[in-house]
C-alpha cells in the first residue's frame, strides 16, 4: 500500500520538479518568468508531436526542450532586451502556449505514444537500492526521466552554490549594479538561464504528454505549472530543497484519488492541492528571513543607464 | 552603434500611433503563419471580421461577448494601476456569479426589480470577498498575489462543480448534473436586442473613470502604483487602501458573474467566466490602464472571440487560433512600450567598437 503510494507520489512529482527547477533558474538572475505554465504546456505539445511524428523517444524530448526555451527566449527578449513589464509578459506567455498547444493539438487529441517511446520510458530497477524496504521501490523503480530530475536538482545545486558560474548568476539576482561592476556580462547570463529555464519547463511537460499519460488531451497541464512557481518559494530558491517541495506536493494531487472511498466528494478532494498551495504560501511568507527571501532584484529591471 | 535614449516626453498621438502599428505588425507576422497553413491571410481576416460584424445578429452576439471583457478589465484595471496583479478575474466573476444565484434560487417570490437589485448586490459582495482574500494576506504576510489569485480561480471551478453535482443539483432534471434554471424574475430584460448588461457596462465604466480621475481613493491608487514609499511619505494608509481595491476590484468582476449568470446562462455553471478573466487581462493592459480605451480594446477582442469561432467553420482553423492571435498582438503591443519610453539614436559605426 505505502509502496505503491510512493511510486506514484514520485511520478506526480517529477514534473512539478522540473518545472521548479527552471524557475529556480529564471529567479535567481532576476526575472520572475509568470510564463512557467504556457512553457510546459509548449513543451508537451511539442514532445508528443515530434513523438508521434518520429517514433523516436530522445527526439521527442528533444523537441520539448526545443520548443520550451524557443517560448522563453521570447519572455527573455522582451524582458531583458526591451526592457518590458516581466508579469504581464510572462501571463502572455501563458495565453500564448494555452493557445498554441490546444491550436496544435487539435488533431493529436485521442493519439497515443507509439509502443516504442512507451516502452523506452518504461520504469527500471536500481540494483541493490531498489531493494531498500518502503522506500526502494518508490525512489529507485522508475523510469529515466525521474531518475534524471533527480541528478538534475543536485547538479543544479552545485552549480548554483559551488561554482564561479553560478555565484555570478545570484550576484546578478541580488545586486545587478554590483555584478555589472565586477564585469559579469548581465544580459548574456540573464538569456541563458532562462533559456534553460524553458528548457526544463518543457521537459516537464514533456513528462506528462510522453510518460505520465501518454495520450493527448487539451490542457493537459492543468495549472502544475502555477504550482511550480509557488513551490520555488516553498523551496526557498534552493534546488534542493525542491526535491522535497515537488514531493509533498506530488503527494498531494494523488491523495484525493486515495481519499476517494471516505465518501467526500471528488470535486472538492480535487481543490485540495491549490488550497494547500496558498497555505504553503502563506506559511512561507510569514517565515521569510532575509537570508531565505527572493533575490533581492527579482522583477526589477536592470538599466546600466538608469542607476 | 544605436543608443538607446529616455523619452522625455511623448504625444499622447504618438504613443497611440506605436501601439496601433504594433497591432499592424502582430497581424502581419500572423498572416505569415496563416499562410505556412496554406490559406489567404486576408480572405481569413475580412471573414473574421464578417462572423463579428456581418449582419445585426452577430454585431449582438459580438457585444454579448464584449460586455463581460469590459467590466472585468474594469475591475482589474483597479488592481493593476496599484502594481496589485490580480488574475483572479475567472474566481472572482465565479463567486459572483455564486452568490446572485443563491438569491435568484432562494427568494424566488421578490418583485423582479428587487430581486434583480439583490443580485447585483450580491454578486458584487461575492467577488468582492474572493477579492479580499489575496489582498488581505497581501498585506498581512506580503504573499505573492499572482499565484493566490490563480489558485483561488480553481478552488472557484471546483466548489461550484461541487456544489452542481452535490447539494444545488437540481433533483428535477432526472439526474442530469446542472443548477436549477432562474425563474423569469431573476433574468435581466433586453433593451434594444440586448440585455441591459451592456448598461450596466457603460454606467460602471464612467463611474470608475470619474472616481480614478477625480476621487481621493483614485488619487491614492495612482500614487501607490507610482511608489509605495512615496504613497507612505504622503500618509496615505496603503493597507486600506489596498484591501478597499480589491474589494471593489472583485466586486466589479463579480458583477460579471451576475449579468452572465442572469442574462447569458439563466442559471450557474463552472463554464460560466469563458475565460474573461484572462482575455480582460490582456484587455486592461493594451488599453493602458485608461478605462476609455477598455471600450473598444474589449470590443475588438470580442470580435476576434467571435470571428474565431466564425473561421473554425468557415475554414477548418481551430478556434484556438484566435486565441494565439490574441496573444501574438499582446507581444507586440508588450514590445512596443519599449519604443514609447525609448528612442534608439544612430550613432554611426565607429571603428573597433565592441557591441
Amino acid at each position: 500500500m505505502i509502496t505503491s503510494f510512493l511510486v506514484s507520489v514520485v511520478i506526480s512529482a517529477t514534473p512539478l520538479l522540473f518545472a521548479t527547477l527552471g524557475e529556480i533558474l529564471t529567479e535567481k538572475s532576476g526575472h520572475l518568468n509568470l510564463g512557467v505554465e504556457g512553457m510546459m504546456l509548449i513543451g508537451a505539445v511539442a514532445g508528443f508531436a515530434t513523438g508521434i511524428l518520429t517514433n523516436d523517444p530522445i527526439l521527442a524530448i528533444v523537441g520539448a526542450i526545443i520548443a520550451g526555451s524557443a517560448s522563453a527566449l521570447i519572455y527573455a527578449f522582451l524582458t531583458i532586451t526591451l526592457r518590458a513589464n516581466q508579469v504581464v509578459s510572462g501571463l502572455a506567455l501563458t495565453m500564448f502556449g494555452t493557445g498554441i498547444s490546444s491550436y496544435l493539438g487539435t488533431n493529436l487529441v485521442g493519439l497515443k505514444m507509439p509502443e516504442r517511446i512507451i516502452n523506452f520510458y518504461k520504469p527500471f530497477e536500481i540494483p541493490i537500492l531498489s531493494k531498500i524496504p518502503v522506500i526502494g521501490q518508490g525512489f529507485f523503480h522508475q523510469d529515466i526521466f525521474v531518475y534524471f530530475g533527480y541528478i538534475s536538482a543536485v547538479i543544479i545545486g552545485i552549480y548554483l552554490y559551488q561554482t564561479r558560474l553560478g555565484l555570478n548568476l545570484t550576484a546578478i539576482g541580488e545586486n545587478p549594479a554590483a555584478a555589472d561592476n565586477a564585469g559579469i556580462n548581465i544580459s548574456k547570463y540573464k538569456y541563458i538561464h532562462i533559456l534553460i529555464g524553458g528548457a526544463l519547463c518543457g521537459l516537464g511537460g514533456a513528462y506528462l504528454s510522453v510518460v505520465q499519460v501518454p495520450v493527448w488531451q487539451d490542457n493537459i497541464v492543468s495549472g502544475r505549472g502555477w504550482i511550480a512557481i509557488a513551490l520555488v518559494i516553498f523551496a526557498k530558491w534552493n534546488p534542493f530543497k525542491a526535491i522535497y517541495a515537488a514531493l509533498i506536493f506530488g503527494g498531494l494531487s494523488i491523495v484525493g484519488f486515495r481519499l476517494q472511498h471516505l465518501n467526500i466528494s471528488q470535486n472538492l478532494l480535487d481543490a485540495l492541492p491549490y488550497l494547500f498551495t496558498i497555505i504553503v504560501l502563506v506559511i512561507s511568507s510569514i517565515g521569510e528571513g532575509k537570508k531565505n527571501g527572493p533575490p533581492a532584484g527579482l522583477s526589477i529591471p536592470y538599466f546600466r543607464e538608469e542607476r | 552603434m544605436f543608443r538607446m535614449v529616455k523619452r522625455v516626453h511623448i504625444s499622447k498621438r504618438k504613443s497611440m500611433m506605436i501601439r496601433l502599428s504594433s497591432i499592424f505588425f502582430a497581424l502581419l507576422l500572423s498572416s505569415f503563419f496563416i499562410g505556412l497553413m496554406g490559406h489567404e491571410p486576408l480572405k481569413v481576416y475580412s471573414s473574421m471580421l464578417k462572423g463579428a460584424f456581418g449582419s445585426k445578429y452577430r454585431m449582438i452576439e459580438t457585444l454579448k461577448i464584449a460586455i463581460p471583457i469590459i467590466i472585468t478589465s474594469i475591475g482589474i484595471m483597479i488592481a493593476f494601476k496599484m502594481k496589485f496583479w490580480n488574475i483572479g478575474g475567472e474566481g472572482q466573476i465565479l463567486m459572483g456569479a455564486l452568490f446572485a444565484t443563491y438569491v435568484a434560487l432562494n427568494f424566488e417570490y421578490l418583485p423582479k426589480a428587487i430581486l434583480l437589485s439583490a443580485m447585483f448586490i450580491a454578486g458584487f459582495i461575492g467577488g468582492g470577498l474572493w477579492g479580499l482574500i489575496p489582498a488581505f494576506l497581501k498585506v498581512k504576510f506580503d504573499t505573492n498575489e499572482t499565484i493566490i489569485t490563480l489558485m483561488l480561480n480553481y478552488i472557484a471551478i471546483k466548489f461550484i462543480t461541487y456544489l452542481q453535482y452535490g447539494p444545488w443539483k437540481d433533483p428535477s432534471a432526472m439526474g442530469f448534473p446542472k443548477i436549477k434554471a432562474f425563474s423569469q424574475g431573476a433574468v435581466l430584460p433586453k433593451v434594444f436586442g440586448l440585455h441591459m448588461g451592456w448598461i450596466i457596462a457603460i454606467i460602471i465604466v464612467i463611474i470608475i473613470s470619474i472616481l480614478m480621475k477625480y476621487s481621493k481613493w483614485g488619487y491614492n491608487i495612482a500614487i501607490i502604483g507610482e511608489s509605495k514609499d512615496t504613497a507612505r511619505y504622503s500618509g496615505i494608509n496603503i493597507k486600506r487602501t489596498v484591501l478597499f481595491s480589491l474589494f471593489v476590484s472583485g466586486g466589479i468582476c463579480g458583477i460579471v458573474g451576475f449579468i452572465e449568470a442572469s442574462a447569458v446562462n439563466q442559471t450557474l455553471t463552472p463554464l460560466l467566466s469563458s475565460g474573461y478573466g484572462f482575455t480582460a487581462i490582456i484587455t486592461t493592459w493594451l488599453s493602458g490602464l485608461l478605462p476609455s480605451i477598455i471600450i473598444p480594446v474589449s470590443i475588438l477582442f470580442a470580435a476576434m472571440v467571435k470571428g474565431g469561432s466564425f473561421i473554425q467553420t468557415a475554414f477548418q482553423i481551430p478556434s484556438s487560433a484566435a486565441n494565439v492571435l490574441q496573444s501574438m498582438i499582446l507581444f507586440f503591443v508588450i514590445g512596443s512600450e519599449f519604443f514609447i519610453k525609448y528612442h534608439l539614436k544612430y550613432m554611426g559605426i565607429k571603428k573597433g567598437e565592441n557591441l
